[in-house]
């Protein structure tokens, strides 16, 4: 059996699913946001696995996958300002710290 | 089994193992070290799909800007004692993991019962050219709205980081 997508979207679930758990068990909020990075890293597997099996000659997918990867990078760059915003507030990266309803 | 498929499996397990090193280690600097490792798996990934394009800009910009961000993040706010830095949760991880695999089994299952319609085309030549042609092309307000909302990231980040003006 020579790789096809199947064997694509395997493998992105598995990051995705890697992901979900670092999500809900890390307890350091730097972790959560690299697990998130995870997350965004298979959705852009499934993209160009796609684009390669399935849309044929277009190059959509690809396109996607770079949209992704722009949003990412926002995304990353706003969220460590925020966690280090509010360490500075909290004196903690541990998230079970961050357990009060108003700033 | 083929030379070719053996090289997927190898980036696939590299990839994994990688991933997997992120949320399990206990040392944060050495979970962000393992997430460069899992970008590059990612980007060997690209370049078996034949997307150059793509895969090039996974090292220039996850592996290169991004984990050099979280690294920086990482020194920025580390206070304490750096081994038991990336803790888990002590029950919560056992439902995490319980649930991520369910998770996981449940669209595996999904996706080997789907009959996927399949219309593999010729392999992809000139993927930058495309590329180029759709972004500056059809896909133009989406490349300048990307282009704003970095910059509107950038202001973001900054205002964010620098924190309360003192009065």
């Amino acid at each position: 059996m020579s790789i096809g997508i199947t064997h694509y979207l395997i493998l992105s679930t598995i990051l995705f699913s890697i992901g979900i758990y670092g999500v809900l068990a890390k307890r350091n909020a730097v972790a959560v946001l690299m697990s998130i990075e995870l997350i965004l890293n298979s959705v852009n597997i499934n993209f160009v696995a796609a684009n390669r099996f399935i849309a044929g000659d277009g190059i959509m997918g690809q396109l996607f996958s770079i949209f992704i990867i722009v949003v990412a990078a926002a995304e990353v760059a706003v969220g460590l300002a925020l966690v280090i915003a509010a360490v500075r507030q909290k004196k903690s990266v541990n998230l079970d710290d961050y357990n009060i309803l108003k700033w | 089994m083929q030379l070719s498929d053996l090289v997927f499996y190898a980036l696939a397990a590299f990839t994994i193992i990688a991933a997997l090193g992120v949320v399990a280690l206990p040392n944060i600097v050495h979970s962000a070290l393992c997430l460069v490792l899992t970008f590059i798996g990612v980007a060997g990934i690209y370049f078996y799909l034949g997307a150059d394009f793509i895969g090039l800009i996974q090292i220039l910009a996850y592996a290169g800007a991004i984990s050099v961000l979280m690294i920086f993040a990482v020194m920025l706010l580390l206070s304490r004692d750096v081994s038991e830095s990336n803790p888990s949760h002590k029950k919560g991880k056992y439902l995490a993991a319980l649930f991520s695999g369910l998770f996981a089994f449940l669209l595996a299952l999904s996706i080997y019962s789907t009959s996927w319609d399949l219309t593999e085309g010729a392999e992809i030549v000139d993927s930058i050219g495309k590329i180029a042609y759709m972004l500056m092309g059809d896909y133009v307000i989406a490349f300048e709205a990307a282009a704003i909302l970095l910059l509107a990231a950038v202001i973001g980040a900054v205002i964010l980081a620098r924190g309360e003006e003192k009065r």
